[in-house]
């Protein structure tokens, strides 16, 4: 019975003057290899140039800020009920008088962790987040020799301030803004 | 006493030493070892004498094949001086008989060949030469060597047949 | 009378002596960087690209690994053996190359040097003698060892070095027959004055370059150290640059019989065939230069080439490998002997 037409029959045919002879074949091998010199180098030179990412890769998380540096997440918990590997943990915390020009809302994350063991990068975080305030960057997590080095807080994930690191804020802001197009055009 | 003597004298207590140690080594691969060494000895001695051919065709043959043989059989059959049988007293005795009259039957027929002393010593010789060697092989003692060629093919037939037997 | 020797002759032999084994190892080193140059690109990668330009620095990088790699000599192993093995599978590489004649006469201080260390009358002999010894050092670091894997790999070493010496012996003495000499020397001249002998013995050359390849150890002869099947065969155990000794071994090996494989069927320092070089009217000197030259460029050319197979063609099995070597290649050898001298009759 054929189930597909992918079966291919061996040839069980003895072998023929020309095969037996084996030279010809070996000759034939190594004009296939001396070929292969002059061809086209696949590897890529790692840390000079890097492999593009694919436009839906989804790499480590990044907390987002508004324009003036304050923090968007609310503490609110949506992502950390989306996240289908219980990676998220937070602390939510009331902002004081005072706190204005650090925190958006009047609460917030005191503490956000995210276990990046655990992580699948499915990005539901991202899908779950009413306050556009989490988002997966094109960044993978470096290697590490303890797990606790994996548990990333606050202070690996929160974006650069505008203040004190303009460039980096508007790196990331740049970053965020795209992948928020390809997640457009990826809906659409 | 000059360079060829000094020599001479290396390669025989070389050669000497060597036979003695593999007689005497409990562990085979060890006297397999020293016989080698004998074997290089004995070829610093031809061609002591000038004759190159025997020197490397001695070592291409005896140290080369026949002693990789050796080593292969011993090395496959693991043999140390644990699993060594107990030998029969007797038997031990009826080999240091053999070997003494085989020693006294060399050293009669050296006795007696004293008189060619003298006369293949000189390094300067060019019997040994490849070419001579050729002309004498070929011309002289041709059906000799001939015969010994047939007897040599005989073997590997016999080897051929026996190995054959099992198919 | 006492030690009359010839103090300049012994010099020059001693300086001689040491160039050869020195360009011999520098070869072998640059020989590693230039197999994994030439793997790399026959996969379509680069190969060594971070040590130095074009990665010119590994060989250097992986020689000071080896030396600074702990020594290790198991306990079970029998210890002067397991020494004595490298030493001798390097021995054995290294003195073959004292009757290679690497280039014609050279005139220096008012004397005329040969190029050649010995130019012994039995020459090719000599070499053949070399190499059936070479097997000593695999088969003593082989059983040394006192594991099963190294021991295969030994056995496995030694019985695939002796069949294959049959079928090289017996084309050396195709080659023998026309050329009437076993002098590499004599052979280089009759080369320099008439055809290549790889043009008389076309037959004789390829059975000779699949026996080195056998004789090397090399792929697709490497069943001694067959990775999936005997871990690293006969140097399994061993560590450091004992290590490193049977790995260059290898390389020399392959250097040599390059080497004289180029003597024998391309004409050694010959730098053009059918064509009367002195007419140029050049120097001595730069004659030397440019026919050492042009055995190099050989030479280099020979090892591309077991590089090449090597990257080719997969390992033998073993029954295929003794199949290969007692029912094709003596049988082919043979035949051609005998064609060879009935040749000779003819148009003598």
């Amino acid at each position: 019975m054929q189930l597909t037409n992918k079966a291919k029959a061996v040839n069980r045919s003895p072998l023929t003057l020309m095969e037996r002879l084996y030279f010809p074949a070996i000759l034939k091998g190594m004009g296939i290899t001396f070929s292969h010199i002059f061809k086209k180098k696949v590897t890529i030179n790692y840390p000079e140039v890097t492999r593009p990412f694919s436009p839906v890769f989804r790499g480590l998380h990044v907390l987002n800020r508004d324009a003036e540096g304050r923090e968007n997440c609310t503490a609110c918990g949506l992502c950390a009920v989306a996240c289908p590997a219980e990676a998220i943990t937070m602390d939510a915390a009331e902002r004081l008088p005072g706190e204005e020009h650090l925190y958006r809302e009047e609460k917030y994350a005191a503490k956000y962790e995210i276990n990046m063991l655990r992580c699948i990068f499915c990005g539901l975080c991202e899908e779950a987040c009413p306050k556009d305030a989490i988002y997966l960057s094109e960044t993978f997590a470096p290697s590490n020799y303890s797990r606790k080095s994996f548990i990333y807080g606050k202070d690996n994930l929160v974006i650069p301030h505008p203040q004190n690191d303009p460039e980096g804020f508007a790196r990331a802001k740049g970053l965020i803004q795209e992948r928020k197009e390809k997640t457009k055009q990826q809906t659409a | 006493m000059n360079i060829t003597e000094i020599l001479f004298w290396f390669l025989s207590v070389l050669a000497l030493i060597g036979a003695l140690m593999m007689v005497t080594n409990k562990n085979p691969v060890y006297s397999v070892l020293w016989l080698i060494v004998v074997f290089f000895a004995i070829s610093g001695h031809y061609i002591l004498l000038n004759a190159q051919f025997l020197a490397i065709v001695n070592i291409i043959v005896y140290a080369g094949a026949i002693m990789v043989l050796f080593l292969f059989v011993i090395m496959l059959m693991n043999m140390n001086a644990d699993n060594e049988p107990q030998k029969n007293k007797w038997l031990q005795l009826a080999g240091a008989v053999a070997g003494g009259s085989l020693l006294l039957v060399i050293v009669a027929a050296l006795r007696k060949s004293e008189t060619l002393a003298g006369q293949h010593t000189d390094a300067g010789g060019t019997t040994g030469l490849i070419h001579n060697l050729g002309q004498v092989l070929f011309k002289d003692f041709v059906l000799p060597f001939e015969i010994s060629s047939i007897l040599f093919l005989s073997a590997m037939v016999g080897a051929v047949v026996i190995g054959k037997k099992g198919d | 009378m006492l030690l009359a020797i010839d103090w300049a002759l012994l010099l020059e032999k001693f300086i001689l002596i040491a160039l050869v084994v020195t360009v011999s190892m520098v070869v072998a080193m640059y020989a590693t960087w230039g197999e994994r140059k030439i793997a790399a690109v026959i996969q379509d990668r680069y190969g060594p690209n971070r040590a130095g330009p074009l990665g010119l620095f590994q060989p250097l990088a992986d020689g000071l690994k080896l030396f600074m790699k702990e020594e290790i000599i198991p306990n079970a192993s029998n210890k002067i053996l397991f020494i004595l093995g490298p030493s001798l599978a390097m021995l054995t590489a290294l003195i073959t190359s004292a009757v290679i004649p690497w280039g014609d006469k050279m005139e220096a201080f008012g004397r005329t040097i040969s190029l050649q260390i010995a130019d012994i009358n039995i020459g090719i002999l000599y070499v053949f003698g070399v190499v059936s010894l070479g097997v000593y050092g695999i088969m003593i670091g082989a059983w040394a060892s006192n594991n099963k894997f190294s021991l295969m790999g030994g056995l496995r070493a030694a019985s695939q070095i002796i069949s294959y010496e049959l079928a090289m012996g017996i084309v050396l003495i195709a080659l023998l027959m026309t050329t009437g000499t076993l002098s590499l020397g004599e052979i280089v001249k009759q080369q320099q004055e008439g055809w290549w002998n790889v043009i008389k013995q076309p037959v004789g050359f390829v059975v000779f370059l699949i026996c080195a390849f056998a004789e090397c150890n090399r792929t697709p002869f490497d069943l001694a150290e067959a990775e999936n099947e005997l871990i690293g065969g006969y140097h399994s155990e061993f560590s450091s640059m004992k290590l490193g000794f049977y790995l260059f071994a290898e390389y020399i090996n392959m250097f040599i019989s390059s080497a004289v494989m180029a003597t024998l069927y391309f004409g050694g320092y010959d730098i053009i065939p059918f064509y009367d070089e002195s007419a140029w009217g050049l120097s001595t000197n730069t004659m030397a230069v440019l026919g050492l030259l042009a055995l190099f460029a050989k030479i280099f050319v020979l090892i591309f080439v077991f590089m090449w197979v090597r990257w080719t063609i997969p390992r033998f099995r073993y029954d295929q490998l003794m199949n290969l070597g007692w029912k094709s290649l003596i049988p082919i050898s043979l035949i051609w002997m005998l064609l060879t001298a009935v040749f000779m009759l003819l148009i003598k």
